[in-house]
């Protein structure tokens, strides 16, 4: 069964557009990424999928479940990190997840506890007296304490430092195992790279493209670096050209044939071809022509 | 009832403040009733000849010399006025918070529908408000026993009841107003609550205007009307009603489908 699925779902914010006939399929169990910068769509599809915001066309369905109509029953087995976690003034940690628990009608204190343990997380402290990383911890045990069947984590790790961030994305992967499906919202391509077996990019309110993280990075551009001197003039298919002390970097999409006859005719004295990181991957699909890898 | 709990916490503070310091003024009130009892003949004469001033507040009707002639001009404004403020900033903030506040995304994200977040709310208005008047009946009553004074449990039940009426009405259409607003909703509804106190003054002065006196709720509270008729205007609480009815339908229309920002 697919965890979330949606059909050419549309959101306007008056005339702005927020998401533009959005298709998107994330498979139960699957650890998903979602990637796009600032005003992408990655929130208003968030919102959409959780009920904040109803969409102006198209449908999503949660386990199968209509989010327009079936909205309680959808929310039941979700558990949602927003990427600013806001909490009401004057309430204590462990009243804040007790009154989570309590709206999801369960009890689940032991479960609380330990995440609080493994977050480093005072429960007994106000949330007013909190920094933002702290404050984000406790969104954070809000949204796993009830074990939800999915997890949408929007900018999860925001504020939070490197050795709780390792811990977070360790308890995520111990859900995830546990056949929680996981919709992981960011920018930091890292972080998708890293955990997610599968990811989407959106560009302006679109999905731009969808496949497993190792076949997004497998692209026949090439990050070229080299040392020496070289005339690059007529070599089609460079893009992200940087010239530094000695040295020139850039992302090569073209003939690798007439790539290697141009650098023979130069005067190299280093050379490194690899494959680019997801984040070079990212601007590419991000230029304007760039539709295709 | 999660919700109803969680806002009372919330709104406790708040809640014990207004009480207190109604309280606080109406007991005042009473407690200077003996002394200017023995003035209350010049009192009366000086109320009575203020001309539109003296109609504004009903003083034309009422002897000002009687414990409940003082007690619904004197404590009615109090009781009125403050009680109106309370009612009307508890039911304007209930809803329009959430998002001012930006809690609405921890709130709304639970598997709670939207239809029973709205009816919480609004019971624990309800309660605020019901609890709020129990407590200065009770006060208003200890204090007239403390001064020696016979309760007249019929005209003060009536006075009471017509101004706990008055705030759940305004706290409905507070509440309607709530669900469309996310900033200046205190502002709204502090300035609808003044507004319909003025409008009853205005009503009072000029026969012209007493049509307004069944747009205002203040219009029912009328101390001199509930103790000459011994009751309370049905016309001008049924329009009320609807008023409120309308504030409440209108905010579960618009929440229960509103986009949050």
């Amino acid at each position: 069964m697919e965890a979330i699925k949606t059909s050419s779902l549309t959101k306007y914010y008056g005339t702005s557009r927020g998401i533009d006939a959005l298709n998107l399929s994330v498979r139960e169990g699957e650890f998903f990424g979602f990637i796009g910068p600032n005003g992408a769509g990655k929130s208003t599809t968030i919102r959409t999928l959780t009920g904040l915001i109803s969409p102006t066309s198209g449908s999503a369905q949660i386990f199968g479940k209509d989010i327009r109509t079936e909205r309680e029953t959808i929310l039941k087995n979700i558990g949602y990190l927003p990427s600013e976690a806001v909490f009401y003034p004057g309430m204590k940690v462990k009243d804040i997840l007790k009154l989570s628990a309590h709206m999801r009608k369960i009890n689940c204190s032991k479960r609380a506890k330990e995440l609080c343990e493994r977050l480093q997380l005072d429960s007994s402290r106000k949330v007013d007296q909190l920094s933002f990383g702290n404050r984000k911890k406790v969104a954070i045990v809000c949204a796993l304490q009830s074990n939800p069947k999915l997890l949408i984590l929007d900018e999860p790790t925001g504020g939070l430092d490197p050795l709780i961030q390792r811990e977070f994305f360790e308890i995520l992967r111990e859900q995830n195992r546990k056949g929680a499906t996981i919709f992981l919202s960011s920018h930091v391509l890292s972080e998708i790279q890293r955990n997610c077996s599968r990811a989407a990019i959106i560009r302006e309110g679109r999905i731009i493209v969808c496949d497993q993280v190792d076949a997004l990075s497998k692209t026949n551009a090439r990050r070229v670096t080299l040392h020496g001197s070289v005339a690059l003039q007529g070599l089609d298919g460079i893009r992200d050209k940087t010239d530094g002390n000695g040295f020139t970097s850039f992302l090569y999409s073209g003939d690798m044939n007439l790539l290697l006859q141009t650098l023979a005719a130069g005067h190299i004295t280093d050379l490194s071809i690899s494959e680019p990181d997801l984040e070079e991957i990212f601007l590419h699909y991000y230029e304007k022509d760039g539709d295709k890898a | 009832m999660t919700i109803v709990t969680h806002e009372l916490r919330q709104g406790k503070a708040a809640f014990l403040i207004w009480t207190a310091a109604i309280g606080f003024l109406l007991a005042v009130c009473i407690f200077l009733f003996p002394e200017m009892k023995g003035e209350m003949e010049g009192v009366s004469d000086m109320f009575s000849s203020m001309g539109s001033f003296t109609a504004a507040f009903g003083m034309d009707k009422l002897n000002f010399g009687t414990l409940i002639g003082f007690y619904s001009v004197e404590c009615g404004n109090v009781l009125g006025l403050g009680g109106a403020f309370f009612a009307a900033l508890c039911a304007v903030n209930i809803l329009s918070k959430e998002e001012r506040c930006q809690t609405a995304e921890f709130l709304l994200t639970h598997p709670v529908s939207r239809v029973r977040i709205i009816t919480e709310k609004l019971i624990a208005v309800l309660i605020q408000i019901i609890a709020m008047n129990l407590i200065l009946y009770a006060l208003s009553a200890a204090s007239i026993t403390a001064i020696g004074e016979d309760i007249p449990w019929k005209e003060l039940n009536l006075l009471h009841l017509a101004y706990c009426t008055l705030q759940i009405e305004l706290a409905a259409i507070c509440f309607g107003i709530s669900a469309f607003m996310r900033k200046g909703s205190v502002g709204a509804g502090l300035g609808l609550a003044a507004v319909m106190y003025f409008l009853n003054l205005i009503a009072n002065i000029t026969e012209a205007a007493e049509f307004l006196k069944y747009i205002t709720p203040f219009g029912y509270c009328e101390g001199s009307d509930l103790i000459t008729n011994g009751s309370l205007d049905k016309t001008m609480v049924a329009v009320g009603t609807a008023m409120g009815a309308i504030g409440v339908i209108a905010a579960y229309l618009k929440y229960a489908k509103k986009d949050i920002h």
